[in-house]
C-alpha cells in the first residue's frame, strides 16, 4: 500500500509493520530455522540436555493433540476446532516460561499453554465440542478460561495485575520477594486493534502493573492480513503507552521463552509491564469454518513451512546430540498414544443433562431461574413413558 | 435514625463497606480527590487512600475490565460509572463478561462486582446524561439489577449489594440525590431483591422504582384529596423482579399502573403487565397501564418535561384506569 503519511523515527525497513524480520535487528532469535543456536546480547538460555529434550517433546504432543482436534472436527466429534498449528513455540516458550504462581489469560486458541499449565488438553475439546464452556478450575490452574470475544481478556488480566500489586506481591514487597507474581495475557494481532486491548495497556501503564501482553502475531484476523491493523511493527506500539516493547521470533522456542522468562521477572520486580509480539504464522485455517485458500496463496504458506518450530528444534537437538532417531520415534509415538486417548475420551463425554443449563447462572440464585427450571422440568417429564 | 440525602446515605453506605471489608476497592472516573462529580464518594480517598478509592483512566470498558481482573484475584469492586449514557463503552465487558463467568465457569468464579450508576433525567443536563439503560442490564441473565429510592434504601442496599457474590447494576436516582430521610442505621434491612409496599391503597396499584417512587407517592397523596386511596410499590429489586407483592396488591385493587422514565417499548413495564396478566387475570378490573418515557431519544433539557413522567400524566393514567 502506498504511504504518503510520514513515518515515525528509525529505520524505514523496520517501521513497515509486514516487512519480514530477519536478523538480530529484527527480533530475538536464538534458534534458526536450520537449527543453528544464535547468540543474542540481551538474551540467552541454560537449558540442560533433559529440558531441551522436554521442550521438543511439548512441541511435538501439542501439534500431534490438535491435528487430532482438527480430525475430530471433520468427523463430526467438535462443532468448530480454533488450531494452533504453526504457533507451537510461541506457546510453549512462553507456556513454560511461566512461575508456577504466575496467572496467564489465554483467548481460545491457547492449547498449548493451557498444555503446559498441566491442565488435561480435554478441556478445551469440551468447549469445542459443546458440552460445556471450558469450565477448568482457572484459580487452581492459574489459567483463566478461555475468552472468545476478541481482546477482552487483556482487561481481565490487567486487573488481576493491579491486584497482585495491591497486595504486594511484586517487587519484595512480600519480604524474599520468594512468589513475587506476574500475569501473562494472550491476544494476537487482530485484537491489537480492539479498544480493550488499548485500555489495558493504558491501566497497566499508568498502574505499573506486573503484566506481560504476549501478542502471537500470526499475521492474520480470519481473513485480514496484518496491513489492515497496523502501519508499525507491533511491538512499537508500547512505546507509546510508556512500556517496553520487544518483537520474538515466534517460530523459536527457546528465544520465546528467553524474552518471555524476561518480561515476566522484570514485571514481578516491579518493573512494570512489556508488550512482546511474538512474530509467527497460522499455518492452518483461523478455525475449521475458514477458508484461508481464499486470502492467501501457497507459496506464502510454503515459505513459513521452512521455518517451522519444531523441525528447527529437531534439527537442533540432532546436530547438537541431545536427541537422535530413537527419541524423536519415541516422542512421536507418545503423542500418538495421547490422542488417542483424547479421541476415546472426546467420543464417551455424555451431553449435558438438560436441566443444567439452569445451573450457576448467578452465586446467590434466582427465583426467575428456580421457576423456569421448575416448569421445564414438569415440562420434560410430561413426556415420560412416551415413545420416542 | 439519622436524616440524611440520598447522596449522602450513599456515601455512608460505601464508607461502611469500605470499613468492613478490606477487598471492598472503590474505582472509577473522578471518584478520589474530587468524590465523584456528584460527591457520591466524597472524602473516601482521603480517608482510604488511593489503593482503595481508585481514579482510574477515562475508559469504562478499561474501569469494569480490570474490576473483573481484581474481583478475580479476591477483590470487591464498586465501579462508579459517571454517568448513564456512558456505560454503554463497557457495555461488552458487563454483558459478556461480568455476567457470564460464573456460569461459564459452572460455578468456580465469582465476581462481587458493583456497578454504581446515575441514571435517570430531570436535571437539565446535555444529551446522554439522563438515560434509563435497565432494561438492558435486566434482559442480561447474570446481571441483577437494582435501584434505590429513599435515603434508608440507599444506605442499605449499597452495602448489601456491596456484600453479595452476585454481579449487580446498582441504579441511582440521580435527580433525587439531594432528597433527605429518616435512615435506620441501626436497623435490620429488607431482603435486598425484595419489592414493598410503601404506601397502602385499596383502588388502584402504582408500582414504579428509583426516581419515579417519589413521582407516584405524589400522586397518590394528590388524589388522597379526592377519596381514592393509592396502593404505591417501589420495586428496589428490577432483576430480579419481585412481584408477588404485586401480584396480592393487584388481586385486591384489580387495577394497575406502572411508571419508569425509560421507553415503554420492551421496558420493565411490558414484563410486568405481561406477567401480572398471567397470574391475576382474573381479578384485572382494567388493562395494565403504563406511564414512561417516550419512544424517541431523551430530548434536549428544555423538553424533557415533556417527556417524563409526571404526577399528571400518573393521575391521567388513574383515571382511564379507574374509568375503564
Amino acid at each position: 500500500m502506498a504511504s504518503g503519511h510520514p513515518r515515525a523515527s528509525g529505520d524505514a525497513q523496520h517501521d513497515r509493520a509486514g516487512a519480514e524480520p530477519h536478523g538480530p535487528n529484527d527480533f530475538v532469535q536464538l534458534l534458526d530455522p536450520d537449527g543453528e543456536r544464535v547468540e543474542h546480547p540481551d538474551y540467552s538460555v541454560d537449558f540442560t540436555d533433559d529440558e531441551y529434550r522436554e521442550l521438543y517433546h511439548d512441541l511435538v504432543v501439542v501439534r500431534k493433540l490438535d491435528a487430532e482436534a482438527t480430525a475430530l472436527q471433520r468427523q463430526g466429534e467438535l462443532g468448530i476446532w480454533a488450531s494452533l498449528l504453526g504457533q507451537e513455540a510461541a506457546q510453549v516458550g512462553s507456556g513454560r516460561a511461566l512461575r508456577p504462581q504466575d496467572m496467564a489469560f489465554p483467548t481460545y486458541r491457547e492449547h498449548g499453554v493451557l498444555y503446559c499449565r498441566g491442565i488435561d488438553p480435554i478441556m478445551p475439546l469440551s468447549l469445542f465440542r459443546g458440552v460445556d464452556q471450558g469450565a477448568w478450575d482457572s484459580v487452581a490452574y492459574k489459567f483463566n478460561m478461555y475468552t472468545i470475544v476478541i481482546g477482552a481478556q487483556t482487561l481481565h488480566a490487567t486487573g488481576y495485575a493491579m491486584g497482585i500489586a495491591l497486595d504486594g506481591r511484586i517487587g519484595g514487597g512480600n519480604g524474599s520477594g520468594n512468589g513475587d507474581e506476574a500475569v501473562i495475557a494472550y491476544f494476537g494481532d487482530g485484537a491489537s486493534s480492539q479498544g480493550d486491548v488499548n485500555e489495558a495497556f493504558v491501566f497497566a501503564s499508568v498502574f505499573h502493573a506486573p503484566i506481560v501482553f504476549f501478542c502471537q502475531n500470526n499475521q492474520y484476523a480470519i481473513s485480514e492480513p496484518l496491513d489492515r491493523q497496523t502501519r508499525v511493527p507491533l511491538y512499537r506500539r508500547a512505546a507509546g503507552f510508556g512500556f517496553p516493547g520487544v518483537r520474538v521470533d515466534g517460530n523459536d522456542v527457546l528465544a520465546s521463552y528467553a524474552v518471555t522468562r524476561s518480561a515476566l521477572d522484570s514485571a514481578r520486580h516491579g518493573q512494570g509491564p512489556t508488550l512482546i509480539e511474538a512474530y509467527t504464522y497460522r499455518m492452518g485455517a483461523h478455525t475449521t469454518s475458514d477458508d484461508p485458500t481464499r486470502y492467501r496463496i501457497a507459496s506464502e504458506v510454503e515459505s513459513w513451512q521452512a521455518k517451522d518450530p519444531i523441525l528447527r528444534m529437531r534439527r537442533f537437538l540432532d546436530k547438537q546430540g541431545i536427541a537422535g532417531e530413537d527419541y524423536f520415534a519415541e516422542v512421536d509415538a507418545e503423542a500418538a498414544r495421547e490422542a488417542v486417548h483424547l479421541r476415546e475420551r472426546v467420543l464417551s463425554m455424555p451431553d449435558p443433562d438438560p436441566l443444567s443449563i439452569f445451573d450457576h447462572v448467578y452465586p446467590n440464585g434466582s427465583p426467575l431461574v428456580d421457576r423456569e427450571r421448575a416448569q421445564y422440568a414438569e415440562y420434560l417429564a410430561s413426556f415420560a413413558g412416551e415413545a420416542h | 435514625m439519622e436524616t440524611l440525602t440520598i447522596g449522602k446515605a450513599l456515601n455512608t453506605g460505601l464508607r461502611r463497606a469500605l470499613e468492613d471489608d478490606p477487598k471492598v476497592l472503590i474505582m472509577g472516573e473522578d471518584v478520589g480527590k474530587l468524590g465523584g462529580v456528584f460527591r457520591i464518594t466524597d472524602g473516601l480517598q482521603k480517608d482510604f487512600g488511593e489503593d482503595r478509592v481508585i481514579d482510574t483512566p477515562l475508559a469504562e470498558s478499561g474501569i469494569i475490565g480490570t474490576a473483573i481482573g481484581l474481583a478475580l484475584r479476591g477483590y470487591r469492586p464498586v465501579c462508579e460509572i459517571q454517568f448513564d449514557g456512558f456505560v454503554y463503552p463497557a457495555y461488552d465487558q458487563i454483558v459478556s463478561q461480568v455476567a457470564k463467568f460464573h456460569y461459564r465457569s459452572q460455578g468456580k468464579v465469582r465476581l462481587p462486582i458493583v456497578i454504581r450508576i446515575p441514571f435517570g433525567g430531570g436535571i437539565g443536563a446535555v444529551e446522554h446524561h439522563s438515560e434509563s439503560p435497565e432494561a438492558y442490564f435486566a434482559h442480561t441473565a447474570g446481571l441483577k439489577v437494582v435501584s434505590c429510592a429513599s435515603p434508608n434504601d440507599a444506605y442499605w442496599m449499597i452495602q448489601q449489594s456491596i456484600a453479595s457474590d452476585d454481579p449487580i447494576i446498582f441504579l441511582e436516582p440521580k435527580r433525587r440525590y439531594w432528597e433527605k430521610g429518616q435512615v435506620d442505621v441501626d436497623g435490620a434491612p429488607e431482603p435486598l431483591h425484595s419489592s414493598r409496599v410503601i404506601r397502602p391503597g385499596s383502588h388502584a396499584t402504582v408500582a414504579a422504582y428509583g426516581p419515579m417512587v417519589r413521582t407516584a407517592l405524589d400522586a397518590a397523596t394528590a388524589v388522597a384529596e379526592d377519596g381514592r386511596e393509592l396502593e404505591v410499590i417501589d420495586l428496589r429489586s428490577l432483576s430480579p423482579l419481585d412481584l408477588d407483592p404485586v401480584f396480592e396488591s393487584v388481586r385486591r385493587t384489580g387495577r394497575l399502573v406502572v411508571v419508569h422514565e425509560a421507553p415503554s417499548n420492551v421496558g420493565l413495564g411490558a414484563e410486568i403487565a405481561a406477567r401480572v396478566t398471567e397470574q391475576c387475570f382474573y381479578s384485572l378490573e382494567a388493562p395494565v397501564l403504563r406511564v414512561t418515557g417516550f419512544n424517541v431519544p431523551y430530548p434536549a433539557a428544555r423538553a424533557e418535561e415533556e417527556y417524563l413522567p409526571d404526577l399528571d400524566r400518573v393521575l391521567d393514567a388513574v383515571d382511564r384506569s379507574m374509568g375503564w
